[in-house]
């Protein structure tokens, strides 16, 4: 008899449950989803910044569109494309959801934009970088927003080979983002006259480099060419000082954020050359937000952080634009419009996806010549959008070379 | 007797009427392949007391082979689930041949280890996807008849597909072959010495349960349209255990509350508390094994014994 009475009970309270939840989707609202790494080897990079950029946005934006509130929703995926999936299909099935931020992991990303396809919902990628997003991964609905593998080699590779590093080794983040940094890097060594020696692969969010650091010092490469990011990044460039490698060879940082630098201190990054979207001390615009973004964080924002302020923004507006949350509409308004805020100026939406903008190849200050706090880079070349993100490749089938 | 057949007859309305009532159902769907796989697990825990560390290697390498085949050959899901269970249960053969010649933690060392191994297959062959995983696998229509793309259908196969095994494991338990399992797992000199062959009574009861932990991880795979490492990784392996152990081994309803409460427990607090609902769940279990040690079914039915 007690087994029926908890049925009836477990019966009841699931029910109760699943109408409250009804009830919430319900509701009139614009709903902004953010699905990042919240706690592994990405969470510095964009993680809880990211969130706060959101906020941001809105609040600047006015806090409603088209008379509706927008609120916002976040998620850690753990770096686990299912979790970053089932996340979001829940999201767009249950909660009505407008827009997906999709914070790092290329992994990840591409497991969502599967999701975006079918149900119809616009992911603007921030934090991943993997060019196949906007190529073999493609999707109608797919911003890549703030930069990709493509223009961190064009930028970090190119500027190194042609101060004489011809002769690189790679260690490489062993998922999709890494494979494919690893690739177009290779190319643009080899386009310009480079040899590429060989290439190791470690585990994501490895805790010991030192046997992977062994090899490349076997290798006899000019040039270390680190095809990872986040604590990565950092952890594999602290090794390779430790054990000596940084004498013999040439680090690369195919992909740095201001945080890893930040965490390395200059004395150990000084020189490296690196590539990047947006940097905080570029002009008025950016050191105005960077000011507002310190306030709350107590650090300056990277090129995620700043880069999900203004994605937030752009497609606000473009909803603003067709007066409708229509994903087909808007993502049509979106491919029209240009993008010139403090992220962007002159910034468009390429049809296979790509958001093509201006890219900063800088070099690591040496402690002598930074300044003030956080005065971290020197600009070597401004690479316009077209030169960084190359023309388009004909992989992606909504846009034709 | 009675009153444990209305009971079950209460839950199977509930479940059909689940989508109704406004339960999300992916999640449901989710739930229940998890259900199977920990009646699937139960059936070798519970009923032949053989405690393997390996069974996501059965889940995950039938979610890949199903997802494989539907995307790289583009099989119907009928066929896709066939070939994916066979899979399982052929690496259920070759591993359980080796395993059941251990007992205790021999076995399931062996178990974890050939588990380990699969799970590098998985992440190294080169039509797996590595880290990535293989992605958007359709659904498909069920023999050409059925189009699966709506939850509603996909749900309704999944819970025929999930009230199928479980009869299918009560009538093995309850059927002579069941019997023999059962005398092996309470006193095995003494079945050796009835003359019963136990080790191929063991490896078949392997093979049954690596078979419908395949199915279940099938069945996940085209829900969720994505198979990834997840699914074959050892915390895999570990969650089933737990939710066998919660719901109660040996017993038929258990593994069912188990896993219901496990992954209602990941979904809905990973939300909350991020990481931490491993740690959370860990708590789960500890307080589980001190106070209630024959699972929340297990004592209940205790419970009703004792009146």
């Amino acid at each position: 008899m007690k087994l029926q009475t908890l049925a009836m009970a477990m019966a009841a309270a699931l029910a109760t449950a699943a109408v409250s939840r009804a009830a919430l989707a319900a509701a009139d609202q614009i709903v902004i989803g953010d699905i990042d790494d919240m706690s592994g080897v990405y969470a510095d990079v964009l993680g809880a910044g990211g969130v706060e950029a959101i906020n941001m946005a809105i609040a600047d934006f006015g806090g409603t569109v088209l008379g509706k509130k927008i609120v916002t929703l976040s998620a850690d995926h753990q770096n686990k494309p299912d979790i970053g999936a089932s996340k979001f299909r829940q999201w767009a099935d249950e909660a009505g959801l407008d827009l997906l931020l999709g914070g790092s992991n290329t992994g990840v990303n591409i497991a969502m934009a599967k999701v975006a396809a079918v149900k119809k919902v616009p992911l603007f990628v921030i934090g991943a970088g993997g060019a196949s997003l906007t190529n073999e991964d493609c999707t109608p609905y797919t911003v890549h927003y703030v930069y990709d593998t493509t223009a961190l080699a064009n930028g970090t590779a190119t500027a190194i080979v042609n101060a004489g590093g011809k002769s690189w080794f790679y260690l490489t983040a062993d998922y999709a983002f890494g494979t494919q940094l690893q690739n177009a890097a290779s190319k643009v060594v080899e386009a310009h006259g480079g040899k590429n020696v060989g290439a190791v692969r470690v585990p994501l969010g490895a805790a010991d480099f030192s046997s992977f650091l062994l090899q490349a010092q076997a290798s006899g490469a000019q040039v270390l060419g680190l095809a990872n990011a986040g604590t990565d990044f950092s952890n594999s460039l602290k090794a390779a000082n430790e054990f000596g490698i940084t004498r013999t060879m040439k680090p690369a940082a195919l992909l740095a954020f201001l945080t890893d630098i930040h965490s390395l201190g200059l004395k150990t990054a000084q020189g490296l050359y690196l590539t990047t979207g947006w940097y905080w001390d570029l002009n008025p615009d950016t050191r105005a937000y960077a000011k507002r973004y310190f306030a709350k964080m107590n650090r300056q924002p990277t090129m995620d952080q700043a880069g999900i302020y203004s994605a937030t923004t752009t497609y606000l507006k473009a909803v603003k634009a067709v007066g409708s949350t229509d994903s087909d509409k808007v993502m049509a308004e979106l491919k029209r419009m240009k993008i010139n805020d403090m992220f962007a100026s002159g910034g468009y939406l390429r049809a296979d996806g790509v958001m093509i903008h201006d890219m900063y190849v800088m070099q690591v200050k040496s402690p002598q010549e930074s300044k003030y706090p956080w005065d971290y880079y020197k600009m070597v070349k401004k690479m316009n959008g077209e030169e960084a993100f190359g023309p388009v490749t004909g992989l992606c089938p909504l846009a034709s070379k | 007797m009675r009153s444990t057949g209305l009971f079950y007859a209460l839950t199977a309305l509930f479940a059909l009427c689940a989508p109704m009532l406004g339960l999300y159902p992916v999640f449901m769907m989710q739930l229940l392949c998890f259900a199977m796989f920990a009646c699937a697990y139960n059936l070798l825990l519970g009923f032949g007391r053989m405690l393997s560390f390996g069974h996501a290697a059965f889940f995950g390498s039938a979610a890949y082979a199903t997802s494989w085949l539907v995307t790289a050959h583009a099989w119907g899901p009928a066929a896709a689930i066939l070939g994916g269970v066979v899979v399982s249960g052929a690496l259920g053969l070759a591993i359980g041949a080796i395993a059941i010649r251990r007992h205790g933690i021999y076995f399931a060392m062996i178990t974890l280890a050939l588990a380990q191994l699969a799970y590098f297959v998985c992440l190294e062959a080169p039509f797996t996807g590595g880290e990535n995983g293989l992605q958007g696998v359709p659904r498909g229509s069920l023999l050409g008849v059925l189009p699966l793309r709506s939850d509603l259908a996909m749900y309704y196969l999944v819970l025929a597909a999930f009230l199928a095994v479980f009869v299918f494991i009560r009538r093995v338990v309850h059927s002579p072959f069941g019997q023999v399992l059962k005398a092996i797992r309470d006193n095995e000199s003494r079945a050796i010495s009835l003359g019963y062959d136990i080790s191929r009574y063991k490896l078949v009861a392997f093979v049954l349960s690596a078979t419908l932990a395949g199915l279940a991880g099938s069945l996940k795979a085209l829900v969720l349209g994505f198979v990834t490492l997840s699914d074959v990784q050892q915390s895999t392996s570990g969650e089933v255990i737990l939710m066998t152990l919660l719901g109660g081994t040996g017993t038929f309803f258990g593994p069912i509350v188990g896993a219901a409460l496990v992954v209602t427990l990941q979904q809905y607090l990973s939300d909350i508390v991020g990481g931490w609902v491993t740690a959370i769940i860990g708590a789960v279990f500890v307080a589980c094994v001190l106070s209630f040690r024959r699972g929340i079914v297990g004592e209940l039915a205790a419970l009703r014994l004792r009146h």
